[in-house]
């Protein structure tokens, strides 16, 4: 059992719309700790880390990115206390925001910043790293390499949203091609978060099921984000949620939680299904 | 004798070395540049927006098109010039303010500078100041906003407020898009006009202007 979605927890704590959340492991470390110690309470076997966009290309955006090592070190810390040895700490790397294809950023420039990023979070007490929410297999394996130096075991997920039927990365990639690339890259756990809702990743699940002998990591959003009044709501209650669980574990998920639109009350909905 | 559906297969299969060199090839022969882009350039776009849309193309093809577009456009762009050939229009495009997402705005802007428009690209994050300020200091008479994000979107409301606030709305036509745009909210903030699919960014821009 993994956790739910950080951003609107860390929202509903008072994190204004534009403000970086990772920076908030420094200015506001005891309402991160909230959340995770939330999820922890909720049942969550497994916590992440509020570092999602903590590499220092992301974070040079908001002036931080000579910080990018202490606020990774901090996040992990953070999780790593909250957790008190009741949950594993998995430490959070998501995407850069740069396409290497058009040029916006190099490998190694990337391959550097996920490598900074990932030997912070080690340094500051993670179990395991997650990269999550990639859309680019290329920028998802560089970001594996780095990671993999830690020495720690690395998972790797991916985004599934594109294609005629919403089962392709944003660059096209398949569930069998990424488990491919993914399982021989040497991810020890692989899968898919966020996307457009847990119904649709069952059919993936089963796919990447089929293409690899690793265990598999499914985060699905509570459906797709509408904007109501002003307001982002994601539409998929947690009794729906959880109701899809037994089918999904069925597909041969390992490791399950909640992405956007998610929260303890999901998690406790899933642990009691159980 | 320069093969000019070479040049429209070039951008459909993005292969910018070829698009480059069968337009200097071409240019060399006399080729008429206007012509190149209407017949060629601007169709094989329109044909890889349409790839895109029914999930044939992914992004990676997308924007090695749009590279090949803008190769041969590169070359293009200042015999257009000089012979005098007006833009349709001045757009000011960019993603709005809290958003970083520029695939579909890059995307747009190579749409609309091969279908006639000037394109004065902002970026993304841009704050709703800079779009004013490209409307007065550029005049733009179009202002393109590109959300990816749910949570931005609102930015494309304080964007056309603004613009108002500085007496300039009636100057411009205000068109928005973007994956969770939709036709409604377009209407709810008073924009002129909602684009759904790349291939419909030119349509739509020329007929708010009434082109």
């Amino acid at each position: 059992m993994t956790d739910g979605a950080w951003g609107t927890q860390l929202q509903a704590r008072g994190l204004k719309a534009g403000e970086c959340p990772d920076a908030w492991n420094l200015l506001e470390a005891e309402r991160v700790e909230q959340v995770a110690r939330a999820y922890v309470e909720a049942g969550s076997q497994v916590i992440l880390t509020n570092t999602f966009r903590a590499n220092r290309l992301t974070l040079a955006g908001h002036g931080l990115a000579e910080k990018a090592a202490e606020i990774n070190r901090a996040g992990a810390a953070i999780s790593h206390r909250a957790a008190q040895g009741r949950a594993h700490v998995f430490a959070s790397i998501g995407p850069s925001g740069k396409l290497l294809m058009t040029g916006e950023t190099t490998e190694e420039e990337l391959r550097a910043a996920f490598a900074e990023q990932a030997q912070a979070l080690a340094d500051g007490g993670a179990e395991a790293i997650l990269i999550e929410t990639m859309s680019d297999l290329a920028e998802a394996r560089l970001a594996l390499s780095a990671a993999r130096e830690t020495g720690l075991p690395v998972v790797v997920s991916m985004v599934f949203d594109s294609g005629r039927n919403k089962d392709r990365t944003m660059m096209g990639a398949t569930p069998e091609q990424v488990a491919r690339e993914l399982d021989e890259a040497g991810a020890d756990a692989l899968g898919a978060n966020c996307g457009s809702g847990i119904a649709a990743y069952i059919p993936i699940c089963r796919r990447l099921r089929a293409a690899t002998g690793r265990p598999i990591w499914i985060k699905p959003n509570a459906g797709l984000p509408e904007l109501i009044e002003g307001r982002t709501l994601y539409r998929t209650t947690p009794e729906e949620f959880a109701s899809h669980v037994p089918a999904l574990i069925e597909a041969g998920a390992n490791f399950i939680g909640g992405c956007c639109g998610t929260g303890p009350e999901f998690i406790r909905r899933i642990v009691e299904a159980r | 004798m320069a093969d000019l559906t070479k040049l429209y297969d070039a951008i459909l299969n993005g292969d910018n070395k070829t698009a480059v060199a069968v337009t200097k090839e071409a240019l060399a022969e006399n080729a008429d540049p206007l012509e190149m882009v209407t017949s060629y350039m601007v169709p094989a776009m329109d044909e890889v927006g349409k790839r895109f849309e029914c999930e044939e193309y992914f992004v990676p093809e997308l924007l090695l098109a749009a590279r090949a577009m803008k190769g041969a456009l590169g070359l293009l762009r200042p015999l257009l010039a000089e012979l005098g050939a007006e833009p349709l229009g001045r757009v000011a495009i960019g993603t709005v303010k809290g958003d970083l997402h520029d695939i579909g705005k890059n995307l747009i802007a190579s749409m609309l500078e091969g279908g006639g428009f000037e394109i004065i690209d902002l970026g993304a994050d841009v704050a709703p100041e800079r779009f004013v300020q490209a409307v007065k200091e550029k005049n733009a008479n179009v202002v393109c906003l590109s959300a990816l994000l749910t949570v931005t979107m609102p930015s494309m409301k304080t964007t056309i407020e603004a613009l108002k606030a500085a007496g300039v709305r009636d100057r411009v036509k205000v068109l928005i898009g973007g994956a969770p745009v939709t036709q409604q909210y377009a209407d709810e903030i008073g924009a002129d006009g909602y684009g759904s699919s790349a291939s419909s960014a030119v349509p739509l821009a020329r007929k708010a202007l009434g082109k």
